[in-house]
């Protein structure tokens, strides 16, 4: 096809490939943070500032046992090793964050803490979490994907649609839609089916009559921080295995996350996956640069000369907090409508 | 000896004495109501029979047995029940995960249980779906109760149950507590609506300042001239 003619599915061959796609990933990646966040808000009882930390830590352990495990040989052709280590990092990460709750956490519901109090505490182990992970794996950047990179490559899809826009299916993108979907619906399953999901919900609701129904609360606790353990490490894993580990880039995820958990709606979790989506695209579609997707769906004469980028993507972020500060603007209950802590 | 039984019950919170010496008790099948002025104690006795707060002194027994140093959990599995003033609904689940968050201590089947609540309070049944906060505050009350029950007690302790509802609805709540009672188990119950309350009572207490001021049948207390004065208003 000429440049000069309306090209609709090349633009959208396009836009799959620049925007739906990485949207979709990183959607899932965020998602799978904002649900931990959400829980432990809903059975903790406070935000967790760090979750973000916690997700290099999750990752600083799968990149470990990784260099281990790609050291001694043991791979298996075509899958990323850090998939077949991520069960391990769990553990690793769930004893991490349980000492934490040991340390930190359980003194503050004992005496039963306000709720900013115990968030406080938490900017605190944000610090400390992500000291530890600098100090191990020093602050640079760093790639841990091995294995086939791709489902298939622009070129192969291109040879097979005879499209001249490519589209790449990265790996790592099959892999965080794909794990982030059945983590979601196992989560999902477990809270509203099971009984000690059921249990869990109970106590974030009652937590007096949880007690007068003989739930136990320090089981609860526990459970949450291990369900958020695996949330933290496979999400962390599947953010650093499509866009590369970076303690300081995990450390300013905290603020989409916290986005997509207020845009939800606070405690919901449901509202959490939904406002995940709702950041990553906003992000990407409004820092994309549409000249090329213009190029195929306007005549010549109107083809644009700039770049038409609405937002530079240095300012990614900034989108994250105005989001934020608009929907408490004007919907502070979020999508969803959520629960707010009052302290009692 | 009655079923349960709380002796000479001392209490305080911190250094603020509340109880002095009071006793309670109640059998099977019976409803006892605990009245009085605000501030008598009356919830405490509730929290001490749970083991929600300690006593400094005196005992509970239960069925002949000391359960004093039980934790509230361990009376629950010895068949006490609680229905809190408020908060005593599970909000944000539905009126059957309700009924199997009450019966979560239980190892055995509750199905049959859950059925036998639907059958005191069928209006449960149609509403099984639903949220708890959807409901009426009269249907939320009967959740409340059938929550209590999947324990299977054999006695229930009901905290001000009819405190800021109408009187279409307290009468509903008046009936509901009947049918337990009716259905074998000891209630105890705690009420500001005193009047009403020692009109369906077979045995009342009178707290005043955390000591036993009255003691008697619902008809006598309500006859009995000093209390008419003093607290049902004439």
């Amino acid at each position: 096809m000429t440049s000069d003619s309306i090209d609709i599915i090349n633009a959208f061959a396009l836009l799959t490939n620049f925007v739906i796609l990485p949207a979709l990933s990183y959607g899932s990646q965020l998602a799978l943070g904002a649900l931990a966040v959400t829980l432990v808000y809903s059975v903790l009882r406070f935000s967790n500032f760090a979750q973000g930390d916690s997700m290099a830590f999750g990752t600083m352990i799968v990149i470990l046992l990784t260099g281990f495990m790609i050291g001694r040989g043991w791979t298996i052709s075509g899958i990323p090793t850090a998939l077949l280590v991520i069960p391990i990092a769990i553990v690793f990460t769930s004893m991490y964050l349980l000492t934490m709750d040991r340390l930190i956490y359980r003194h503050y519901r004992k005496i039963k803490a306000k709720s900013i109090t115990i968030v406080m505490s938490s900017i605190g182990v944000m610090f400390v979490t992500g000291g530890i992970v600098r100090f191990v794996l020093g602050a640079t950047a760093q790639k841990f994907e091995d294995g086939e990179r791709f489902i298939f490559s622009v070129r192969e899809f291109k040879a097979y649609t005879g499209l001249e826009q490519g589209i790449a299916f990265k790996t790592s993108q099959f892999l965080t839609i794909t794990i982030a979907f059945l983590l979601v619906a196992f989560v999902f399953y477990f809270l509203q089916k099971t009984k000690t999901g059921k249990a869990m919900r109970a106590y974030s609701d009652n937590k007096e009559l949880a007690l007068l129904s003989g739930i136990d609360p320090d089981k609860m606790v526990q459970i949450t921080w291990l369900l958020v353990a695996a949330l933290t490490t496979i999400a962390g894993a599947l953010y650093g295995l499509d866009k590369g580990f970076a303690p300081q880039q995990y450390h300013l995820l905290l603020l989409p996350i916290f986005a997509s958990v207020i845009v939800g709606g606070i405690g919901s979790p449901v509202g959490a996956i939904a406002g995940a989506f709702l950041v990553a695209f906003s992000e990407i579609l409004l820092t994309y640069a549409y000249k090329k997707f213009l190029i195929y769906l306007l005549p010549l004469s109107m083809h644009p000369s700039s770049l038409v980028q609405l937002i530079g993507t240095e300012y990614k972020y900034a989108i994250s907090f105005v989001i934020l500060v608009i929907v408490l603007l004007i919907k502070p209950t979020g999508l969803f409508k959520g629960k707010v802590i009052v302290d009692e | 000896m009655a079923y349960l039984e709380g002796k000479n019950l001392v209490a305080s919170y911190g250094v603020v004495p509340i109880l002095h010496e009071c006793s309670v008790e109640v059998e099977k099948g019976e409803l006892a109501v605990i009245v009085g002025p605000n501030g008598a104690g009356k919830s405490t006795v509730m929290r001490v029979l749970l083991g929600m707060l300690e006593a400094t002194s005196g005992s509970v027994m239960l069925d002949g047995k000391d359960i004093s140093m039980l934790s509230t959990q361990d009376r629950i599995s010895h068949g006490l029940a609680f229905v809190p003033q408020t908060k005593n609904v599970f909000p944000s689940m539905t009126v059957e995960e309700n009924l199997q968050m009450g019966g979560f201590i239980r190892q055995d089947d509750i199905n049959q249980t859950i059925e036998e609540v639907y059958a005191l309070f069928p209006i449960l049944y149609d509403k099984r779906k639903q949220l708890a906060e959807q409901l009426s505050g009269g249907q939320r009350q009967q959740v409340a109760f059938g929550r209590a029950m999947m324990t299977k007690p054999s006695i229930m302790l009901l905290d001000e149950p009819t405190a800021g509802v109408s009187p279409i609805v307290m009468d509903e709540i008046f009936s509901n507590i009947l049918d337990v009672r009716n259905a074998g188990m000891a209630v105890l119950m705690v009420e500001q609506n005193a009047q009403q309350a020692l009109n369906i009572a077979d045995k009342g207490y009178v707290l005043v300042s955390g000591r036993n001021e009255h003691t008697g049948t619902g008809k006598e207390l309500i006859n009995n001239p000093e209390v008419r004065k003093k607290f049902l208003g004439g």
